[in-house]
C-alpha cells in the first residue's frame, strides 16, 4: 500500500530533523526515515563545538545564521542542550601558526565578528592554564558549545510536536523518481510517495547520490576523541590549536574533552569507528602540553563516529543537478554540528519558497562535475596515505 | 616463536601459564595487581599476619597449592605484574604499569580477567561503610581489616554465610544475615547441587554454624533502605512475613553473586550474547574456551564456575592453544578437563538461580535512589528518559541521554540495575535492552602516562 | 566530618608504622597496607562526590569501582584501595587548588 506525503527526509542526524523541523513549523507534511536510532550517529558523538572561527570564507552567511538558531534554543525546541556561549581560543605554537590565526581573524572580522588577539602575555593573564607552548591566540567570544548528545533527539521531539512524522530502524532501500515525484521504499516493504527527497544521510548519503547519477569522492572517517574523569571546572571557552592537535573543552561537570587530529578511519560497513590507541596516546599527550595542569587527570572512555569528508573538506548542500525535487545537504567534513540548523532551515525555504536568502552556491554538488582541488586541510588533517591508513 | 600471553594471575591465568610452561614454550602473564592469586585466592599484603589457614578454611590446600606451583614456574615465564592492558588493537596489547605506556605483541591471547560482584542499589548504599560482599572478604584476607564493628550482611549470594562465619571466628559482630531470596528458590535449584555435593555440603554446613551461633537469618527479605548522616548507622527492610526491621550496624556488605569483567574480551573481539537466564550479557566461547581467532576465555572472567572451575578452564585454553600451535596434546585430559569445567559452572549456575538477584526490586526502587554511582544519575532520572524515548529504548541510548555508565568505572557498578530498570520499565527482555558498547581504556589511564611511552 | 574509623584492624600486623597526612591532619598506618585501610582505619570518608556533598568511601576494594580515588597535595590522583601507603604522603579527600602551568 503506497502512503503519501510531501517531503521525504532520509536520515534521522541534526540536519535531517531540523529540516523536518521548519517545514513542520511552516506546516507542510513531512516525513522522515532513520535506518537506526535519531541522533545516533556523527550528530550525537561529535565534539560539540560551535565554532565561529577558523570556518571556510564561504559558510559564514549559512554559519552565522546557524548561530542564531543555536543562540534560541529555548524559544524554538523548549530545550537548551546544554547550550552554553564558552567562547572559542584558537592557538598557535609557533610564528607560521600565528600568521594563519591572523588570517583566519581578518576573515572572521570581515563578517562582524569580534576576535581579540592575544600574545604570550594576555594569554597568560587572561587563560593562565594555557601552556607556554601556545604563544599566540585569538578569542571568538560569540562561538559557544552545545551537547551533541541531546540537540538531534531535542530537536526532533519538537518537530514532531509541529506535526513532523519520524520513523526509526527503518532503512530507505530504494527511490524511484518519476515527473510525478517520488516513490521511496523502505526495509519493511512500505512504500511513500512524495514531492521532495531531502537526502541527509549522512556519511550514507553518496551512496543515494550515487543513485541519481551524482557521483562524489565522499569517505568516512571521524576524529578519534577522549573524555576525562571530572576535575574541578577552570576552563571557560572551547580550546583548539591550529596544527588540529587539540580541540579541546571543560564541561561544567568537570570532565575534559578531546578531539583530535590526524583523523581515523571509519567502517561504514561494520557501522564501527575503532580509535587506534596510539592516537589516544597522542592526543594525551598533546593535551598535557596545551593544558599542563591536566597531566594527573585520568581518559576514561574514548570514542570516534562516522563523518563523511570530501576532498575539498566543504559540504554538498543544494538542489541535485539531475534530479529536480532531490536536495542533498551531506559531507560537512567534521564541521556540520555548527551549520547544522542553518542547514535545515535553507532546505525548507528551497522546498517552501523556491530558494533561500542564505548564499550557497560554493556547495552545490555540481562541483564535482569538473575536477576538484584537494584541500591544504584535507592533507594536513588526516593520516599521510589518505583517509585510509 | 609464538608468543601467547595470559592476561589475569588468578587461578585460572596462573595454570594457564604452568600448562604453556610445561610445554616449552615461555608465556608472558600480565597481571594489574602486585602479587599473583587473583581474588579468591589473593594472599595477605606483606607484614599482615593473617592465620590464612582458619580463614581459608577446607580451601587452604588449593590455595597453598596454586601458590607453590606458582612460585615453581615464575622464574621460567615472563611475569609482569602491576601492569594493565587498556587497549587492545588487532594484535597488539596497549598497557601501563607504573605510569608508562607500551605495547605487547601477541600470536594468541588467553583472558583469565576474573570477575566482580553483581551490584544492586538500595536507598542509601553509596554511604561510607557499605562495600560489596567481594570487597568485605578482600578486607579481611588482603588487609586484615573488619569492613565495621557491627556489620549486617545483605542481599542473594551464597557467600553470604561463609563471609559472616569469617568475620564471626575473628570476633565481628554480625546482626543478621539478610538474603533476599526465599527458601522456595533454593530447594527448587537442588537438583544442581548434585554438580558439586562437596560445596553445597559446605553451604549448608556454614548456615548450621550460624544457626547455632544463634546469628538470625532472615529469608525472602525486601530491601527498604540503608541510613546514616556521611556514614551507615543502620539498615531497614521487610522481612519474609512483610513485617518492617530496623537494624543496627556500623558496615553492610552487599553481595548479589557474581558477573564476568569481560571488558578485555569484548575489546580483543569476543561476539558476547544474552542469556536470559542469567541476566546477563556473556562472551560466546567453545568448550575449550575458544572464543575467536587466537582468543582464548578462562576462570570466572569467562563465565563464573568458582576457582576449582577456574583452574581447569585456564588448563583446557592453554592445551586448545598449544593445540592450535600445533603442539600435541592429549585429547583424553581436554576432555576430562572439559567436563569438570562444564559441571563446575553448571553448579554456579544452579546457585545463581538458588540465589538469584531482586531484578524485579528494579520496580520499586525510589526515585531518588542512586544508581550510577560515579555520576550521581537518580532511578527517577532513567525513568524520565525511558518515558521521553519513543521508540523500545536500549543500554546505549538511556546512557548517551542519562550519563547513566558514563563515569570512571563505566558502568561495571551500574550496567545490572540499569539493564533490570529498562527492562521492568519497558517490558523487554536482555536481548531487546542491548548491552553497553565497551571502548578502551578498559580502566582510567593518567594523561601523564602519554608522555613516557616505551619504544 | 566523622572521625570514627569505618574499618578496624582485626588480626596483628609485623610492619613499620607510616606517617601521612590526610587533609591536613597527622595519621599513622602500617606498612603493607593500601592508603583505604590506613585512611579508612581512622577516618569514615575518602573522598567527597564530586557533584553534590555526598561523602564517598570506597566500595568494592578491587579497582573495579574506582570510587576511591584520592588527591595528593601536589595533584596526583591514586586509587586508595589499589595503592600501598608510602611514608609522608600528602593526601586529600577534595582536589587541591591547582599551581597553573
Amino acid at each position: 500500500m503506497t502512503r503519501s506525503t510531501e517531503t521525504i527526509i532520509i536520515g534521522g542526524g541534526l540536519v535531517g530533523v531540523w529540516a523536518a523541523y521548519f517545514l513542520a513549523r511552516r506546516g507542510r507534511k513531512v516525513l522522515l526515515l532513520e535506518k537506526g536510532f535519531i541522533g545516533a550517529q556523527s550528530s550525537g558523538v561529535n565534539f560539540g563545538n560551535l565554532r565561529l572561527q577558523g570556518r571556510h570564507p564561504d559558510q559564514y552567511p549559512l554559519s552565522l545564521r546557524s548561530q542564531g538558531i543555536w543562540e534560541q534554543l529555548p524559544d524554538l525546541i523548549g530545550d537548551s542542550c546544554d547550550y552554553d556561549r564558552t567562547g572559542h581560543l584558537y592557538c598557535a605554537f609557533d610564528s607560521d601558526e600565528a600568521e594563519k590565526l591572523a588570517a583566519y581573524a581578518a576573515v572572521s572580522r570581515s563578517h562582524d565578528l569580534q576576535i581579540e588577539n592575544l600574545d604570550r602575555v594576555s594569554i597568560k593573564q587572561r587563560f593562565p592554564y594555557i601552556g607556554k607552548k601556545v604563544i599566540a591566540a585569538t578569542f571568538s567570544a560569540r562561538d559557544a558549545v552545545a551537547n551533541p548528545r541531546l540537540a538531534t533527539p531535542a530537536t526532533a521531539r519538537a518537530a514532531q510536536a509541529y506535526g513532523a512524522v519520524m520513523i526509526e530502524n527503518c532503512e530507505v532501500t530504494q527511490i524511484e523518481a518519476s515527473d510525478k515525484g517520488f516513490e521511496v521504499h523502505t526495509q519493511h516493504g512500505e512504500t511513500w510517495s512524495c514531492l521532495y527527497v531531502i537526502n541527509s544521510a549522512g556519511a550514507w548519503a553518496a551512496n543515494i547520490a550515487k543513485q541519481f547519477g551524482e557521483d562524489v569522492p565522499a569517505f568516512a572517517a571521524g576524529p578519534p576523541q577522549f573524555v576525562t574523569e571530572p576535575v574541578p571546572y577552570r576552563i571557560a571557552p572551547s580550546i583548539q590549536t591550529i596544527d588540529g592537535s587539540v580541540i579541546a573543552r571543560q564541561i561544567p561537570r568537570g570532565n575534559v574533552i578531546l578531539a583530535g587530529y590526524p583523523r581515523t578511519a571509519s567502517d561504514l560497513a561494520a557501522n564501527r569507528a575503532p580509535v587506534p590507541p596510539r592516537k589516544t596516546v597522542a592526543g594525551m599527550a598533546a593535551l598535557s602540553e596545551v593544558i599542563p595542569s591536566l597531566r594527573s587527570c585520568h581518559v576514561i572512555r574514548v570514542w570516534s563516529g562516522i563523518e563523511a569528508y570530501l576532498p575539498d573538506m566543504i559540504p554538498i548542500i543544494g538542489p541535485s543537478e539531475t534530479t529536480p525535487g532531490l536536495f542533498h545537504a551531506f559531507g560537512f567534513c567534521g564541521h556540520g554540528y555548527q551549520i547544522g540548523p542553518g542547514v535545515g532551515i535553507c532546505l525548507s525555504e528551497w522546498i517552501c519558497d523556491g530558494q533561500t536568502p542564505t548564499p550557497l552556491e560554493a556547495f552545490g554538488i555540481g562541483r564535482y562535475r569538473t575536477t576538484i582541488a584537494v584541500s591544504e586541510k584535507f592533507k594536513s588533517e588526516f593520516d599521510a596515505g589518505g583517509a585510509n591508513a | 616463536m609464538s608468543i601467547i600471553v595470559i592476561i589475569g594471575a588468578g587461578p585460572a591465568g596462573i595454570r594457564a601459564a604452568e600448562t604453556i610452561s610445561r610445554a616449552g614454550l615461555v608465556p608472558i602473564l600480565i597481571d594489574e595487581a602486585p602479587r599473583a592469586g587473583g581474588q579468591g585466592y589473593r594472599t595477605p599484603a606483606s607484614g599482615i599476619s593473617i592465620d590464612t589457614h582458619k580463614l581459608m578454611g577446607s580451601q587452604y590446600k588449593k590455595y597453598q597449592q596454586l601458590h607453590h606451583d606458582f612460585l615453581s614456574i615464575v622464574s621460567s615465564i615472563d611475569y609482569r605484574p602491576e601492569t594493565l592492558v587498556w587497549a587492545i588493537e588487532n594484535n597488539t596489547l596497549f598497557t601501563l604499569s607504573h605510569n608508562t605506556i607500551a605495547t605487547i605483541q601477541f600470536d594468541c591471547l588467553i583472558v583469565a580477567s576474573g570477575a566482580t560482584d553483581r551490584v544492586y542499589p538500595m536507598p542509601g548504599w553509596t554511604l561510607p561503610g557499605v562495600f560489596t560482599l567481594g570487597g568485605m572478604q578482600l578486607s579481611l584476607k588482603d588487609q586484615g581489616c573488619a569492613i565495621g564493628k557491627k556489620i549486617v550482611l545483605f542481599g542473594s549470594s551464597p557467600l553470604l554465610p561463609l563471609v559472616a562465619l569469617q568475620y564471626k571466628n575473628l570476633g565481628v559482630e554480625i546482626p543478621a544475615i539478610c538474603d533476599t531470596t526465599g527458601l522456595a528458590g533454593k530447594i527448587s535449584a537442588l537438583p544442581s547441587m548434585v554438580f558439586s555435593p562437596g560445596t553445597f555440603l559446605r553451604g549448608v554446613s556454614y548456615l548450621a554454624s550460624l544457626t547455632l551461633s544463634r546469628t538470625p537469618l532472615f529469608f525472602g527479605v525486601k530491601p527498604l533502605s540503608i541510613e546514616g548522616d556521611h556514614r551507615v548507622r543502620g539498615i531497614r527492610f521487610l522481612t519474609g512475613s512483610g513485617q518492617e526491621k530496623w537494624i543496627e550496624c556500623d558496615g553492610v556488605g552487599l553481595g548479589y553473586g557474581l558477573k564476568p569483567e569481560t571488558q578485555i574480551a569484548d575489546l580483543a573481539g569476543a561476539v558476547f550474547e544474552p542469556d536470559e537466564d542469567l541476566g546477563l550479557w556473556l562472551p560466546r566461547m567453545d568448550q575449550d574456551g575458544r572464543a575467536g581467532n587466537n582468543l582464548y576465555l578462562a576462570g570466572d572472567g569467562a563465565a563464573i564456575g568458582g576457582a576449582d572451575a577456574a583452574e581447569a578452564s585456564g588448563k583446557l585454553a592453554a592445551l586448545a592453544a598449544l593445540s592450535s600451535l600445533g603442539i600435541y596434546c592429549d585429547t583424553k585430559k581436554q576432555t576430562r578437563l572439559q567436563n569438570k569445567v562444564k559441571r563446575l559452572r553448571a553448579f554456579q549456575r544452579g546457585l545463581a538461580h538458588a540465589f538469584a538477584p531482586p531484578q524485579q526490586f528494579a520496580e520499586t526502587l525510589p526515585d531518588e535512589t542512586v544508581i550510577c554511582r560515579c555520576e550521581a544519575i537518580h532511578a527517577g532520572t532513567i525513568r524520565k528518559a525511558l518515558i521521553l524515548s519513543h521508540t523500545p529504548p536500549e543500554m546505549n541510548r538511556v546512557k548517551a541521554i542519562t550519563r547513566c555508565g558514563m563515569g570512571r568505572c563505566q558502568g561495571r557498578m551500574c550496567a545490572p540495575a540499569l539493564q533490570a530498570i529498562i527492562m521492568h520499565h519497558t517490558n523487554q527482555s536482555l536481548s531487546q535492552t542491548g548491552r553497553l558498547r565497551g571502548q578502551a581504556p578498559i580502566k582510567p589511564i593518567p594523561l601523564s602516562a602519554a608522555g613516557e611511552t616505551a619504544p | 566530618m566523622d572521625k570514627q574509623a569505618l574499618l578496624h584492624r582485626v588480626v596483628p600486623r609485623q610492619g613499620s608504622i607510616v606517617q601521612f597526612t590526610f587533609d591536613g591532619e597527622t595519621l599513622e598506618g602500617y606498612s603493607g597496607e593500601t592508603i583505604l585501610t590506613a585512611i579508612l582505619c581512622e577516618r569514615a570518608v575518602l573522598r567527597q562526590l564530586e557533584f553534590s556533598t555526598e561523602m564517598r568511601a570506597g566500595f568494592c576494594l578491587m579497582a573495579a569501582c574506582q570510587d576511591c580515588w584520592v588527591w595528593t597535595r601536589d595533584g596526583l590522583r591514586l586509587r586508595a584501595c589499589s595503592t600501598p601507603l608510602s611514608h609522608g604522603l600528602d593526601l586529600l579527600s577534595t582536589p587541591p587548588i591547582m599551581s597553573e602551568a
